[in-house]
């Protein structure tokens, strides 16, 4: 494999730095929390159940795109992660009575170390042996989370897992929830808009575009790899630690290695490498099939499709065909993002 | 002893048909970069090809079988190349490896949806009987499946460093640069090694399907051994993923008898673990980078 081939067509080329700026993602991640924030009134329980469900999953995406469009890592245990800290969660507050913040927090930090643990001997050989050790990591936690039926509850799962309160507001009711979810995903999506204008997350950018580059000016690239890997299973983990609650009930199956195949999926589809791509994706892989019940399991196969077909004609997913879209519309480069 | 014996045959048996899927991963790798994720799924397709093959056209089982053989190797061989392959590569080896994921979806789902949700069986071409041998009881199955396995696999060394087109079929993997300017036909040497993935597979799936049965969800394991046997054996090389293969059937067999049932699929991640840690090369790979 040559050193150029490394880096990949995921991305869209990218060239202005906005420093600390307010830009026109940040303005469209405030605008998009008030938006949600009111959406669902009316909307009855389920709906507003698909929403939070759709930000929730976001947030996993998030992460991924964090580690697959920033940082250039394929990484195939999205799900497995996001299992972990759905059960750690699950665990912590129904069987020792932990609060769900405290439980939130350390879903993230597990996750995260866990990120570290993993991805430290895969990137020491090759950025494309993470794929495999992600692969691997992902089958042996399903297998754990089935066959530990004294922890997990097996195929059973774990049932009866509560909302948290919000300084002493009960978050019980769908819509209340659903605000609270809003405003987790806001801070991490923020987070992450943060993270990628800094150094760090130039740094990414760097190690993306051109290894070899990055190396040879300074940059410690197996540390930033691995952090980046690291940050972006912990947003599987926060995901996790939102989806229990959110759903009251959890069994192996959402955290399997089709589901972490699928979270990829959904990066691709939403646009690798950009912040709301993961969005886009969700709302795709989520919301969407949600809408069209009478496809029923056929989705899946229009979804895939469609994420080849989009990888063929236009590999930076449905945001890169907006963006294009609005360039022409302009008549100008680089418009908003 | 005995016991011990129709594990070790079994563990042979299933090892073969990795080192099959494992051989046709490394040679696709090598001549185009692609990391095809949906291999478990090209081993599971050619048996609900063919019943399905039987099913709708009313054919007998010998005509069902070759409608959907054929149908396999042009979609999902040919097609698979040119489709999918041709127009993603200029994008890099990422999305490739994605597009195989989605891949892997589509034909998962599809064959649930388009065949049957539940595990179908699959006609066997030798009886389901076992012979005595030094008192073990080897089933007839498992040797055929290595007598086949590995007729196919020797023909394929063969094929590739004792004929003309197979070296060049070598020297295309090796370096293409060098293998254009040599007059080789690059292209149809890269569509070529596609072709004998898919012929690999199907020889695996009609194998392994009578005792697996046909199912849409038989890729997820038979793929996860597929990538350790490959990456144990040594990434970029069909001896390793010979070696790789049975390594990691034995080990899974030997695992689920002796050690836990329930964390049979265990045994052999950690081996993958360990490898990547001490000898990540693999156990037949060389040190050297290949290719820069």
């Amino acid at each position: 494999m040559s050193a150029p081939a490394t880096t990949n067509d995921l991305s869209r080329p990218r060239g202005r730095a906005l420093p600390g700026l307010i830009d026109g993602t940040l303005v469209t991640l405030l605008l998009g929390a008030a938006i949600l924030w009111f959406a669902p009134v009316g909307m009855g329980r389920y709906g507003t159940y698909v929403l939070s469900l759709w930000l929730v999953m976001s947030i996993a995406v998030m992460g991924l795109n964090l580690t697959l469009g920033y940082a250039g890592l394929k990484s195939l245990a999205q799900a497995a992660f996001m299992g972990l800290g759905a059960y750690t969660t699950a665990l912590l507050t129904t069987k020792l009575g932990v609060s769900w913040y405290a439980a939130f927090a350390l879903s993230g930090l597990l996750t995260f170390a866990v990120g570290i643990v993993l991805g430290f001997p895969a990137l020491r050989v090759k950025a494309h042996y993470l794929a495999f050790v992600t692969l691997a990591f992902s089958t042996l936690i399903w297998l754990i989370l089935r066959n530990e039926q004294w922890l997990t509850g097996g195929v059973f799962g774990i049932s009866n897992i509560n909302r948290p309160d919000f300084f002493g507001i009960k978050l019980f009711g769908a819509l209340e929830f659903h605000r609270f979810v809003v405003a987790v995903t806001l801070i991490l999506a923020v987070a992450q808009w943060w993270l990628i204008r800094s150094p760090w997350g130039r740094a990414f950018t760097a190690l993306r575009e051109n290894p070899i580059r990055a190396a040879s000016l300074g940059i410690d690239t197996r540390a930033y790899t691995l952090l980046a890997f690291a940050i972006g299973s912990a947003y599987a983990g926060f995901a996790g630690a939102l989806y229990a609650p959110l759903v009251e009930f959890i069994d192996p199956s959402p955290f399997s290695l089709s589901q972490s195949f699928f979270l990829l999926l959904m990066v691709v589809a939403g646009g690798a490498g950009y912040l709301l791509g993961p969005f886009v994706g969700a709302l795709l892989g989520v919301v969407l099939p949600e809408w069209l019940r009478f496809a029923g399991s056929l989705y899946l196969i229009i979804f895939a499709s469609i994420v080849l077909l989009l990888l063929i004609a236009c590999p930076q997913g449905v945001s890169g065909l907006l963006e294009r879209g609005w360039t022409k519309l302009t008549g100008r480069r680089g418009g908003t993002r | 002893m005995a016991e011990f014996t129709a594990y070790l045959i079994a563990g042979i048996a299933t090892g073969a048909i990795y080192a099959l899927a494992a051989i046709g991963f490394t040679l696709v790798w090598q001549t185009s970069q692609t990391i095809n994720f949906a291999q478990g799924e090209f081993v599971m397709l050619p048996a609900v090809l063919v019943l399905l093959a039987v099913k709708l056209f009313g054919a007998p089982l010998w005509l069902g079988a070759l409608i959907g053989i054929f149908a396999f190797i042009l979609i999902f061989g040919a097609g698979f190349k040119l489709v999918v392959v041709d127009p993603m590569i200029r994008h890099g080896v990422l999305p490739l490896a994605i597009a195989t994921m989605a891949l892997s979806i589509i034909m998962k789902e599809g064959a649930k949806d388009g065949f049957s949700a539940e595990a179908q069986n699959f006609p066997s071409f030798v009886p389901t009987s076992t012979i005595e041998v030094f008192g073990a009881a080897i089933s007839l199955q498992h040797l055929t499946i290595i007598a086949c396995a590995f007729a196919v696999i020797g023909a394929l060394q063969w094929f590739v460093g004792g004929t003309r087109l197979g070296r060049q079929m070598q020297a295309t993997a090796q370096n293409p640069t060098v293998a254009r300017i040599l007059g080789i036909p690059v292209e149809r040497m890269v569509l070529l090694t596609f072709v004998i993935n898919a012929a690999l597979a199907v020889v695996a799936s009609v194998l392994i399907s009578p005792i697996y049965l046909a199912k849409f969800s038989n890729g997820e394991v038979i793929g996860l051994f597929a990538f350790i046997a490959a990456i144990v054996g040594g990434f970029n090389q069909v001896r390793g993923a010979l070696v790789g293969g049975l390594v990691v059937g034995v080990i899974d067999s030997l695992a689920a008898a002796y050690i836990s049932s329930s964390y049979r699929l265990a045994v052999p991640l950690v081996l993958l673990v360990v490898i990547i840690l001490l000898k990540p090369e693999g156990l037949m790979g060389r040190k050297e980078e290949r290719r820069v």
